[in-house]
């Protein structure tokens, strides 16, 4: 029964398995861990130490396990094998402290709500089972979408927003979560400039605040703009550190290796930001 | 273990309990032929089947779980028949409505879990396990059906397959009223719970809700409007009825609350006439009439609902065109006198060859006719007794004021968006038909701080 009531409990203030060894003050460990998909793995032997209030750029191939890793750290997808830590606690016990932005395309869209009522799903977990959202979730979520520059599309159905808007709605629903890790799902994947910008200028925000944000990018050209911590990523980590020490030549070929027409992409994007 | 081998018949017992309650206040003949209140007892027990298959139904619409309360419903027809010969053979009343209501119970759980265990283990696709499910369950069913007609009693078992509500008695109207209760109570408690189930499960179990829990709960809910709906339409029809009334309500609202309270409006509606329909006309099948009347309600709102409606959406699109065809035709005229009097600064109004106009645009001359009678309705422009055209005083404004923006929105794109002055024309084209008045005046404030402000913007290419 008490396994019961844990499992229930969306408030992820359950009791605690301990993980033995992994400190406290950093946001994401992650030791040893291996998921497969019908018994072929995606991603392989993992292990991370993400430090406390970095905006990490989790970049690699297509189908380099870059969703999955995320998913795993979310227990959304078994794990075949390993551990991850949140502040050195099960991701069960810590829910409360990590917020997450799906993929756009996870969704439906046309699905009767307005973008407030999305953004208010972020505090769902403060309310906890059957109690409605009341004019306090409201004005958290209304602030929200003010911090992404769309307060004034609150009423929108969602259908008739952008593909930026509907990425900037997501930002904000995970902003109302209010916790101390982000993961989000490739957030700058198909939006305009301006959504790109405010994206931006929110993760520098969070930034300032002590957040830490991973988030899953595909474009090279903007890596060591953007973000102060890198992981580079194909099925198993290829390099992880300060962006400084591991953006480099050799690394990228190591990522990208056999995807050949990549590597002139990467190597090209290196160069940019070198010149 | 608590149960033994001779608690099975008091379990039967307890079943059969109301069920032999109820044949004590009334007469028979009067239930048989609809006489007294049984009508009203038959036309409630469907509208409040109507309301809650309303509102269950809204969320399995919207989890994308149709066929599988389909496949749900069909699986119930084993244990209906299972059911019946237990209670037979144990000597109790075999046609109890709480024991067959169970046996369909345990049966469409049955089926539900072999549908996910099915989706779970093995790499086949969700409706192949649908698929098997509905199929081999309800052919079960029927062998079964088959071979309990050799049992005493056992005629009128398959009105449950196609519906009989003539058969609801006040006993199983308490049953259906409260259990159609519960379902609807709980969809409103937990209606943030099944929102956020239904709009983003991956979210939902990031922050830690069962989703498992939630869709099992959302399906035993399917589950309770299947076996009570099983008498009124039977459990081939209960789908339609679970997913015709969103369905159609979804086509009037954008807004989640309302459309699930419409729905079980629809539902509550659709039962109350169908039943009513066929209690007036005893040949027609109610289960029948009751989908007939919901699917009329469905058809109505994909037609005439303003919102998503398939009426409002042509006549919003035959509006933009003809929008879009009487700028083209102004803007053609506008630009004719601009080119006659390119020397001599501003142009003035005066006739010119319908040949010209047609030369504009890509237009078929059917096509140009039928714009230019409309504007010539509108009073912008006429033919004149030569066969030649001119602009009214109004029209000449109105091609003024089209041109105008379209110019400002030309030239916005080759200041602000670096699009190249020979491909600008095209581009501005799909937009400045929509441009708003407050958009124009963005545009105005736009182009004027970058100092390319002209009160009528020459044309940045040769027109």
């Amino acid at each position: 029964m008490k396994t019961l009531i844990r499992n229930m409990s969306p408030r992820g203030d359950a009791a605690d398995e301990d993980l033995s060894g992994h400190p406290s003050d950093i946001p994401l460990a992650v030791h040893d861990l291996t998921v497969a998909y019908h018994r072929k793995p995606v991603i392989w032997d993992v292990d991370l130490d993400i430090p406390e209030g970095k905006l990490v750029g989790i970049v690699g191939p297509n189908g380099a396990g870059k969703s999955t890793l995320m998913k795993a750290c979310l227990d959304l997808i078994p794990k075949t094998s390993g551990e991850v830590a949140i502040y050195g606690k099960s991701y069960r016990s810590q829910r409360r402290m990590v917020g997450y932005v799906p993929q756009r395309e996870s969704v439906d869209w046309d699905f009767p709500v307005s973008a407030l009522d999305v953004v208010a799903m972020g505090t769902y977990r403060q309310l906890g089972w059957l109690r409605p959202v009341g004019r306090k979730q409201k004005r958290q979520a209304m602030e929200a979408l003010e911090q992404v520059g769309i307060g004034h599309l609150a009423k929108r159905q969602i259908r008739q927003l952008s593909g930026g808007q509907q990425q900037r709605v997501f930002l904000a629903r995970a902003l109302a979560q209010d916790a101390k890790v982000y993961f989000m799902d490739e957030p700058f994947a198909a939006v305009d400039a301006a959504t790109e910008e405010a994206i931006v200028r929110l993760l520098r925000t969070l930034n300032e605040r002590g957040k830490t944000c991973l988030v899953v990018h595909h474009d090279l050209a903007t890596v060591s703009s953007y973000f102060d911590w890198l992981v580079l990523l194909n099925m198993r980590v290829v390099a992880s550190g300060p962006t400084k020490e591991v953006f480099t030549a050799a690394n990228l070929e190591k990522t990208y290796g056999g995807h050949l027409s990549l590597i002139d992409d990467a190597l090209r994007a290196l160069r940019n930001v070198v010149e | 273990m608590w149960w033994n081998r001779s608690s099975v018949p008091l379990l039967l017992a307890l079943l059969t309990m109301p069920c032999a309650a109820s044949e004590e206040g009334f007469d028979w003949t009067d239930v048989l032929f609809l006489r007294t209140h049984n009508t009203w007892v038959v036309v409630l027990s469907t509208a409040a089947l109507g309301v809650a298959a309303g509102m269950v139904g809204s969320f399995l619409l919207l989890r994308k779980r149709s066929l599988m309360g389909d496949a749900l419903s069909h699986a119930t027809l084993p244990g209906i028949g299972i059911a019946f010969a237990v209670m037979s053979v144990a000597g109790g009343d075999a046609k109890c409505l709480p024991g067959l209501l169970l046996g369909a119970t345990v049966s469409g759980v049955l089926g539900l879990l072999v549908m996910l265990g099915i989706g779970r283990t093995t790499r086949l696709r969700d409706d192949v396990a649908m698929g098997l499910v509905l199929s081999v369950f309800f052919g079960l069913g029927v062998a079964v059906l088959g071979m309990v007609q050799r049992l005493p009693d056992a005629a009128g078992l398959e009105s449950f397959i196609y519906g009989k509500p003539a058969s609801i008695v006040l006993a199983d109207f308490h049953w259906i009223v409260s259990l159609a209760g519960i379902v609807t109570v709980v969809s409103v408690l937990l209606f943030k719970e099944f929102k956020l189930l239904c709009f983003d499960d991956g979210f939902a179990s990031s922050q830690g809700w069962p989703v498992l829990v939630l869709d099992v709960l959302l399906l035993g809910m399917v589950t309770a409007v299947t076996v009570i709906g099983l008498q009124a339409v039977g459990l081939i029809l209960i789908i339609a009825f679970l997913i015709t009334p969103p369905a159609a309500a979804r086509f009037w609202t954008d807004h989640l609350p309302t459309m699930a309270l419409l729905s079980a409006v629809i539902g509550g509606i659709s039962g109350w006439l169908g039943a009513s329909i066929s209690a007036l006309t005893p040949d027609l099948p109610a289960g029948g009439v009751i989908v007939v009347v919901a699917a009329a309600v469905f058809l109505l709102s994909m037609f005439l609902a303003p919102a998503r409606g398939v009426i409002g959406r042509w006549l919003r699109h035959a509006r933009l065109r003809q929008k879009i065809g009487r700028q083209h035709l102004l803007r053609g005229a506008y630009e004719i006198l601009e080119v006659d009097q390119s020397r001599s600064g501003a142009p003035d109004n005066h006739a010119f060859p319908r040949g010209e106009l047609q030369g504009k645009r890509t237009w078929t001359p059917r096509e140009l006719g039928r714009i230019l009678r409309r504007e010539a309705r509108r009073g912008h422009i006429e033919e004149l007794a030569d066969g030649r055209l001119r602009l009214t005083e109004e029209g000449f404004g109105e091609a003024a004021r089209i041109t105008r923006n379209h110019r400002l929105w030309e030239m916005y794109l080759v200041t602000h968006a670096d699009i190249a002055p020979s491909h600008v024309d095209r581009d501005a084209d799909m937009v400045e038909h929509v441009l708003e008045a407050d958009l124009v005046q963005r545009l105005e404030a736009a182009l004027r701080k970058q100092g390319a402000w002209v009160p009528q913007p020459r044309s940045p290419h040769r027109i």
